[in-house]
């Protein structure tokens, strides 16, 4: 199993940083419904950081996508949560990486480190190196 | 100059049951759910701040927000407008309309603030400096060729770097005075402002990538050198027109890391990698916060920057809880 598991929109950002950062990674899959059928969502089965962006601004509760709500409500994935890290755009003030706030006070885990778009060089860096220390202090 | 208008050559019945990118509907909800009008912002309770800036300090203000209109009338009437004939989807067409209109709000928006906060005479003189500074006339030429030029992908990169990098040389000072406790219905204005350019910069890029993704190999490393030297070409002119304003109040320095972090961003937005480094894009936490008051606390975790933070011992939570 991963040690990430994300959430990326059709824009691809969140995947982008994914790849960038090289580490096992699932993706949360962006349609419940294929070809009309209802898709399982995924199903972790060891423990894990959350990447999730937020988008767009508005305070309203839709900050979360649905399609990681649906993943937490899953009782074994939300068992397995370790952390978040947020994706965002500061220009959307009060929403900046709000997604990430609202799960990691609802799961009670920390929010890792917040990036913009698809994060820079320095911030795949500090991620990287962020998670081996993360992972040992647990 | 005699131009031949372009229009969108046919044009169906849009249906709004029938999406062909999802990221079209998204966009247009978000910016509906967004739409606000300057007249909902009590900019009369800055008069009395107002009367606390400088005679100096009023010229800038006055003077960065002649510049952002500029900006935003040619986003309005030309930059936005500009798009709709490449547009891919129907309802691409349709979210361009919905931002040449907010641009021009935006534009409206600034009128606001100088009758409530100033008089004729000043208001005439700012408006005559924007037709006379040379750096910000150039910013304007160099955006209006691209969007004449026949190149649609080039004018989506012209657009995002409008949208995402040109305007924050600007937005810069009301986030500075609304981090002193002046000015403060003002910046709530401009931050209204600034999330509607993140989602159109966010959108346009999105859209110059789908473009990108039907080009050559060639044409794409053609478009990747176009925006990079779009961008230094702009990013000169912009720290000439940083010194113009800000120097006289010693902020020059600290305005530029703001423009070399937008830079990054507006980069990113249209999928190209970030070339300021950390080091150059450390944005004064007082005008970040002033941006968004989640960007300092608890940013980085993994530094100790957010040491306030405590991990939560695991709790049995029960389903119902996770009704988002």
């Amino acid at each position: 199993m991963t040690e990430l598991v994300y959430f990326s929109s059709a824009s691809g950002n969140t995947h982008r940083f994914i790849e960038k950062l090289g580490r096992p990674a699932s993706r949360i899959p962006l349609h419940g419904h294929v070809d009309g059928i209802r898709q399982d969502t995924l199903r972790a089965d060891s423990p894990y950081v959350l990447v999730l962006p937020t988008y767009g601004g508005g305070l309203n509760n839709d900050a979360v996508p649905r399609q990681v709500k649906r993943f937490l409500n899953d009782e074994n994935n939300r068992s397995l949560i370790r952390g978040v890290i947020g994706a965002g755009n500061t220009n959307f003030g009060q929403a900046f990486c709000l997604a990430g706030d609202i799960v990691a006070a609802k799961c009670k885990v920390p929010h890792l480190y917040k990036f913009e778009v698809f994060g820079t060089p320095d911030d795949v860096l500090a991620v990287d190196e962020g998670l081996d220390t993360f992972w040992t202090s647990l | 100059m005699t131009e031949k208008l372009k229009l969108v050559s046919h044009v169906d019945a849009i249906n709004w049951n029938k999406i062909e990118d999802e990221k079209d509907v998204e966009v247009w909800n978000r910016l509906v759910n967004n739409f606000w009008l300057p007249e909902k912002i009590p900019l009369s309770n800055d008069i009395q701040s107002w009367n606390t800036l400088t005679p100096a300090e009023q010229k800038l203000t006055m003077r960065v927000f002649t510049g952002l209109t500029l900006l935003d009338t040619i986003q309005g009437t030309v930059g936005a407008v500009s798009l709709i004939p490449d547009a891919i989807t129907p309802h691409e067409e349709a979210v361009y309309t919905n931002i040449a209109f907010m641009e021009s709000v935006h534009a409206k928006s600034y009128s606001s603030i100088f009758s409530t906060l100033s008089n004729t005479k000043d208001i005439d003189e700012a408006f005559r400096w924007s037709t006379e500074n040379v750096n910000l006339q150039k910013k304007a030429e160099i955006v209006m060729n691209y969007y004449r030029g026949d190149d649609p992908l080039k004018r989506k990169v012209a657009s995002t770097l409008l949208e995402s990098f040109l305007f924050y040389s600007g937005f810069y000072l009301p986030m500075y005075w609304s981090s002193h406790a002046k000015l403060t219905n003002t910046a709530d204005l401009i931050r209204l402002i600034i999330r509607d350019e993140a989602v159109h910069g966010y959108y346009i890029g999105y859209k110059f990538q789908k473009g990108l993704e039907k080009e050559t190999q060639e044409r794409r490393d053609e478009l990747k050198d176009y925006t990079y030297s779009l961008l230094y070409e702009l990013y000169d002119n912009e720290a000439e027109y940083t010194q113009d304003l800000y120097d006289e109040v010693g902020l020059t320095e600290d305005v530029k890391k703001f423009l070399h972090y937008n830079a990054n961003k507006a980069l990113m937005n249209l999928g190209y990698e970030a070339i300021f480094p950390k080091d150059i894009t450390d944005v004064n936490p007082a005008i970040l916060s002033a941006l968004s008051p989640n960007s300092d606390e608890n940013h980085d975790f993994f530094s100790g920057s957010g040491s306030s933070y405590v991990i939560g011992k695991a709790v049995v939570t029960e389903d119902e809880d996770w009704d988002f």
